[in-house]
């Protein structure tokens, strides 16, 4: 889809999801990588896959610029000015600036990891025991927001330019992209005056009453995730969990009783959410991950098994979209990646493009 | 100062509801798209009953927070899909727009009349995304679900938590906005390639494979290497120490040192100290402040309430605060960059039910006032 577009990649880790993504999309993305750096880390060989690389110092960015409809970069606090320039010189050039905090603000200098800036973005907040140690979840996410909003944004100022003909910057938070993650929890601080946290292996901010419903639970082999919904999708689904474990002559408890349709999540109490979770708990311990994955789509029941990568990665639902492909490795043979995000027309655009000679080569 | 925004004149009708498909609406809307939410009475959003937060903690159909918050800078309307009259006007909305975005279950959109094959004979360059659960083809493409669960079956869940605990969610549907990320991405490229070649596009979207590729590296490394990440709190790798500190009222800090350099900094700040005690001496915002000064990687762990106070959000605006009919002026989240040109705007706060039915119908699709009275009478805006 974006066959003519021409980006210049010049990010470290924090900006390389962007130019993954607008090449996803068809762009032609070159990779400005400084002489001598690591492209072997399994972060770096995934992100950066179907990019032409080439080895430079920042020094040629202007250079590479100049044929460029849009640049990538990750500037530091004392690049900022050469970035502004880029535009400067090119009045039509998209210049997309990703920093942990922006490039304006009290903070525009600090320095931020993926850990700072989830902290920052409050998702931290949000996950951990109650009360507890607040975690970030282990595999860096801050990054990716600030990188796919990056590609959003690139592509509302490309917009913008095919109207006027105008470039311009796009300063990109990770801090504030961070923020997307985080639902409506703001919502809850402004409208109800209440600040969310973190609920371990439960949910709040369902029910007005403020009770805890139960997300994940120990089950034969690993741990499910399970909530009890409300509405049509979770009367079908609670009623076929009913159905589920009375087959299996499992105690219903509490849910024998229950009238789905007139069940409101929203408006229960802590102790009516306890007593119906008793008996699906122990229901849950009797079965597998496969066993609920293929039972719960079988009864169009909402729920999923906590997947480990290794459960993603032999999942036929993927191999049947042909969401894996295989692109030739630096040292021979090939090395499998996650596909483009989307299918166009029917078709997954192919990561092996002209470019995929020089990617190898690349490490 | 400028005026025009970078999405003027581009029309979306959204066949959407929940996150995962109005999230996308908004992003675009906040930079000028104009966007039509299309619900019925009989079906609103979800997000309007299922979910609190709601004025004065009374549920009712205009008063939640929850709907509002990814609903903001939208014309609203009611449609009865199941009308034949509604479906009428459902296709008289789409044949005079860029883009349609739907995210209900596959099938559900060609089972109403409204499949992307019938659009497109009435719009041949209409770009259609389809957002959901597993895709729109393969042999659970049917699975209906929500993204607080399929944040699990996508990975991210497992790799929450500490190591001997149990998997955690991020708070709420965390993979919807990641699909909703990637579905703007994907809907402005197709724009793109319109403008270029004049062709529309059918762009179909996994909220499954959106989440994976936010663990691109975790899963290659599994093909490459065979290892299986698992959650470890908060530590990493590559630094040390690399994790959250208790401080002295009840909040944390959190810290990181990527080098030798930077612990040198760390010790040199605290002193004879341990770190524990060093922090527990300071609220988290005068801890990241003195070990920025010193050159190490801070933040403190902002709480959702802090958001709102936070001196670098405040700087960048990134609140917008908008009077809504019945929850009464509240915020909205604005994007996550800034535009030097067209900075974008929430334009408007959310729209109660159908508001805009006379609007959208009368003004930008022009029936007349006899044709709408007609519509109404056969129950079109049911």
């Amino acid at each position: 889809m974006l066959g003519g577009v021409r980006v210049v990649d010049a990010t470290e880790r924090l900006g390389w999801l962007a130019g993954r993504l607008l090449g996803d999309c068809g762009a032609r993305v070159t990779k400005l990588e400084a002489p001598g750096a690591d492209t072997s880390s399994p972060h770096w060989r995934a992100l950066n896959v179907n990019k032409h690389v080439i080895r430079g110092s920042a020094e040629r960015l202007p250079q590479l610029a100049a044929e460029a409809d849009i640049v990538l970069a990750t500037p530091s606090p004392s690049q900022f000015d050469e970035l502004r320039e880029l535009l400067g010189a090119n009045p039509a050039l998209v210049v997309v600036s990703i920093t942990p905090f922006g490039m304006t603000g009290p903070k525009a200098g600090w320095r931020g990891s993926d850990l700072e800036i989830m902290a920052a973005g409050g998702a931290m907040s949000l996950a951990g025991e109650p009360g507890g140690m607040p975690v970030r979840i282990s595999a860096p996410q801050a990054y990716a927001w600030a990188g796919s909003q990056a590609a959003v944004g690139a592509l509302i100022a490309l917009s913008y330019r095919r109207t006027s003909g105008r470039g311009q910057l796009v300063d990109v938070s990770a801090q504030s992209a961070v923020i997307t993650a985080l639902s409506h929890a703001p919502a809850f601080v402004d409208i109800a005056g209440v600040s969310p946290t973190r609920a371990g292996a439960f949910m709040t901010g369902r029910s007005v009453t403020g009770a805890r419903f139960r997300v994940f639970w120990p089950c034969k082999d690993g741990y499910l995730n399970f909530i009890l919904y409300g509405g049509v999708a979770g009367r079908r689904t609670n009623e076929q969990l009913v159905a589920w474990m009375r087959e299996r002559g499992f105690d219903l408890g509490a849910l024998a009783a229950q009238d789905w349709a007139k069940w409101d999540p929203t408006i229960a109490s802590q102790q009516t959410i306890d007593t119906m979770e008793e008996p699906i708990g122990r229901f849950f311990l009797s079965i597998t991950k496969k066993e609920f994955l293929e039972g719960a789509h079988a009864r169009e029941m909402l729920g999923y098994p906590v997947s480990t990568v290794a459960d993603i990665a032999a999942d036929p639902q993927l191999a049947a979209r042909g969401f894996w492909e295989d692109v030739p490795a630096p040292a021979g043979g090939t090395e499998r990646h996650c596909g483009a995000f989307v299918i166009v027309d029917g078709k997954r655009a192919s990561l092996l493009t002209r470019k995929s000679h020089e990617y190898a080569a690349s490490a | 100062m400028n005026t025009q925004q970078a999405l003027e004149g581009i029309r979306i009708a959204e066949f959407g509801s929940y996150a995962a498909g109005p999230h996308i609406g908004k992003m675009l809307a906040n930079f000028g798209a104009t966007v039509v939410h299309v619900e019925s009475r009989a079906h609103p959003d979800g997000f309007r009953m299922q979910y609190p937060p709601y004025k004065d903690g009374k549920p009712g159909i205009d008063s939640s927070g929850c709907f509002a918050y990814f609903n903001d800078s939208k014309l609203g309307i009611t449609l009865d899909l199941k009308n034949p009259k509604g479906v009428e006007l459902a296709r008289r909305l789409v044949a005079g727009s860029d883009v349609v975005i739907e995210n209900m279950r596959p099938g559900v959109m060609a089972r109403i009349g409204l499949g992307f094959e019938t659009l497109k004979s009435l719009n041949p360059a209409l770009i259609m995304l389809s957002s959901c659960n597993m895709g729109q083809t393969g042999p659970r493409a049917d699975t209906p679900g929500f993204g607080s669960q399929l944040t699990a079956l996508a990975g991210m869940a497992n790799l929450t938590g500490v190591h001997d605990g149990p998997p955690m969610l991020l708070y709420g549907p965390y993979i919807d906005f990641i699909a909703s990320t990637l579905g703007a991405v994907a809907v402005l490229a197709a724009l793109e390639q319109r403008r270029a070649t004049g062709k529309g596009a059918y762009l179909d979207v996994s909220q499954y494979e959106s989440g994976l590729l936010f663990l691109a590296g975790e899963l290659f490394d599994y093909h490459t290497s065979g290892r299986v990440a698992g959650r470890v709190g908060n530590d990493d790798p590559d630094a040390m120490p690399h994790g959250a500190f208790p401080c002295k009222d009840g909040g944390w800090v959190a810290l990181s040192c990527w080098s030798d350099a930077e612990r040198s900094r760390l010790r040199k700040l605290i002193g004879k100290k341990t770190l524990a005690d060093w922090t527990a001496a300071r609220t988290p915002a005068e801890a990241a402040k003195e070990l920025q000064a010193a050159g190490v990687h801070a933040h403190a762990v902002n709480t959702i309430g802090d958001l709102f106070t936070d001196p670098q959000l405040a700087a960048r605006g990134q609140w917008h605060r908008r009077v809504h009919e019945v929850i009464g002026e509240h915020a909205y989240c604005g994007p996550a960059f800034r535009l030097s040109e067209t900075p974008g705007a929430v334009t408007t706060a959310a729209h109660t039910l159908g508001r805009d039915n006379a609007k959208v119908f009368r003004g930008l699709l022009g029936l007349s006032e006899e044709e709408y009275g007609a519509y109404d009478a056969a129950g079109a805006f049911a």
